[in-house]
């Protein structure tokens, strides 16, 4: 029972990976399969990057409508990056190695995530409605500093900022794939690894700590491995604000219990489904009139305003 | 045997718990009453680690709460909590399957899946144990909650206020439990009632607590008297003796 949703989901994935990589091929079949292949290495991983990190951090929220990106996560690493363009100008920025400057904004995030995200979630009965305030408040806020902070930059910097600020799925920044897939591969076999202790976190803190588990230690290497995964998603594609909600939801909603092990694994396919076939759909059938992101937003959006309606009723 | 020394707890500048030095005897079943917001949640709290220990030093055996491993004190002690809320989806086998965790991880050997049917049993929850909580009448869930505890398997169990939403069938039952457990498995149990007759009638020793304070301790038979309900419950109702045993007359 359990098997068979994430196998119907691993077959469609595979269906649509298939179907990425051939349609419309032109040219030589090595360098489609590089070029391509590459791509959707990218898109697998950020699907899986954002479908984990959404499902942890619901699970030590205990909420299923909050998620990294309506918290301010990836708002926060676009922040990061804007302050570091502005305080080294594009020329300076351009001259550092890629590698690095992923390297140290992936700890600056992680050290901002503690300090805003640990303390909200030390509190442990914070309620939902002062989370998701705070989280847009924090959205809100990252988001005025990081337009402000582009208004201080030359015009001519500022394209470097623009091009890391909005979600992109046709252009990826390949130059961070194998930092970021040895990365998050690391940062998911964690979460595997950690999959029955986030079932017990799950129950809340009452009855997490009533059965041994040390709650307040774990949400903080969670939080890390959060901010570790939403900082690789936000290199390689940028900010995607509502697909972790989507994908996540709708693994929920197939899945037959709410185990990690069942979830983890699908809503990382789900979220592959999405991206790898939405993908294909818009670049090879409908000619990519519109950026995949809009029409996930648009999707995930609705999903979300669902969810609140629904929990606001009961 | 829980030892509690010193024990104070403040939020601002209310003091909940003024310096509380109380030993729970080790065996059979411990019964603290008190009226509304004497503090006997947050004694019980403070004991299961559920909240940080402010001043003061709890013991349970051997091992020191808030300073020994927390899944070493899981398998001696389980808590029922007075209130909890449940976010996730499950049924109440996985419910009730949860109190192996301390044992076994999550990873269920022979002998937790027979823990886990013994306690569906112990409680009536068998021909339920598929169904989603959140589709349970409040007493169905509260007795899956219980049975959980009961899974864990640990030397104490403390209960906060485990006849809550029971009816009285279920409600007496849960005492002959918990008393079988005391007697013939050696477990202690500590519970917190409001009915203070079922105390009276079940218990072997009864700690009062008011505004944060131990008021008194003993058996009940010594205890329960007019005198208690009119000092410590402000109430002035008459008790009567019943088959050696004191009954508080509604
Ligand atoms: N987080 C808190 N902030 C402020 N006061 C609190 C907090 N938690 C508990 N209290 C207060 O501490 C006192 C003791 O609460 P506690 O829950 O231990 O009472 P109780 O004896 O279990 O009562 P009841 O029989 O109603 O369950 C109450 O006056 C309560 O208002
Ligand atoms: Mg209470």
């Amino acid at each position: 029972m359990r098997t068979k949703a994430i196998w119907i989901s691993a077959a469609l994935l595979l269906v649509c990976a298939v179907l990425f990589m051939t349609l419309e091929t032109r040219g030589s079949w090595e360098f489609v399969l590089w070029f391509r292949g590459r791509k959707l290495v990218a898109l697998l991983l950020v699907g899986a990057a954002i479908s984990t990190s959404t499902l942890l951090f619901q699970t030590i929220a205990r909420n299923n409508l909050l998620t990294p990106s309506i918290m301010g996560f990836d708002a926060l690493y676009t922040l990061i990056l804007t302050l570091s363009v502005f305080f080294l100008g594009s020329v300076g920025f351009n001259q550092l190695p890629p590698e690095v400057v992923f390297l140290v904004t992936v700890v600056v995030l992680i050290a901002a995530a503690l300090a805003l995200f640990g303390t909200l979630l030390g509190q442990h009965r914070a309620d939902l409605m002062r989370m998701v305030l705070t989280g847009i408040i924090f959205g809100v806020l990252f988001r005025s500093l990081t337009a402000f902070g582009v208004r201080m930059i030359d015009p001519n910097e500022f394209v470097t900022i623009q091009v890391k600020s909005y979600a992109r799925f046709n252009y990826i920044d390949v130059n961070l794939l194998w930092m970021s897939l040895v990365l998050s591969v690391a940062a998911m076999a964690w979460c595997w690894h950690l999959r029955r202790r986030l079932d017990v976190l799950a129950l809340g803190f009452d009855i997490a700590t009533s059965l041994g588990e040390a709650v307040s230690k774990r949400q903080t290497q969670i939080l890390i491995l959060i901010a570790l995964l939403v900082a690789v998603s936000t290199a390689l594609v940028g900010p995607v604000a509502f697909l972790g909600l989507l994908v996540v939801s709708l693994a929920r909603l197939v899945a037959p219990n709410e185990r990690h092990a069942t979830l983890i694994p699908l809503a990382a396919l789900i979220a592959g489904i999405v991206l790898v076939g939405g993908q294909t759909l818009l670049e090879r059938v409908f000619d990519l009139a519109t950026p995949l992101s809009v029409v996930v937003d648009f999707v995930g959006g609705f999903v979300f305003l669902v969810l609140l309606l629904r929990k606001a009723r009961t | 045997m829980i030892s509690i020394e010193n024990l104070s707890y403040e939020v601002g500048t209310a003091r909940i718990l003024q310096d509380v030095t109380v030993t729970l005897p080790k065996g059979g079943m411990t019964a603290l009453i008190g009226p509304n917001g004497a503090g006997k949640s947050t004694l019980l709290s403070h004991v299961a680690r559920l909240l940080p220990i402010q001043t003061g030093k709890i013991s349970v055996d051997d091992l020191e709460v808030g300073n020994c491993d927390s899944s070493a004190l899981a398998r001696r002690l389980a808590i029922l909590p007075q209130q909890v809320h449940f976010a996730t989806r499950l049924t109440v086998r996985d419910m009730v399957a949860f109190g192996r965790y301390p044992h076994s991880q999550g990873r269920l050997r022979s002998e937790d899946h027979n823990k886990v049917a013994e306690a569906l049993e112990a409680f009536g929850l068998t021909p339920l144990q598929n169904r989603f909580l959140d589709t349970l009448s409040g007493g169905q869930r509260h007795k899956a909650h219980v049975a959980m505890t009961y899974a864990q398997d640990t030397d104490y169990l403390l209960l906060d206020e485990p006849l809550n939403n029971l009816d009285i069938s279920a409600a007496r039952a849960l005492m002959a439990l918990l008393r079988d457990l005391a007697d013939n498995s050696g477990k202690t149990i500590v519970i917190v009632v409001h009915d203070i007759n079922f105390a009276a009638q079940y218990a072997d020793h009864l700690v009062v607590m008011k505004q944060g304070q131990i008021a008194c301790e003993g058996k009940p038979v010594d205890l329960v008297t007019k005198a208690l309900l009119t000092d410590v419950f402000d109430t002035d109702a008459h008790v009567a003796l019943i088959e050696g045993k004191p009954f508080v007359m509604p």
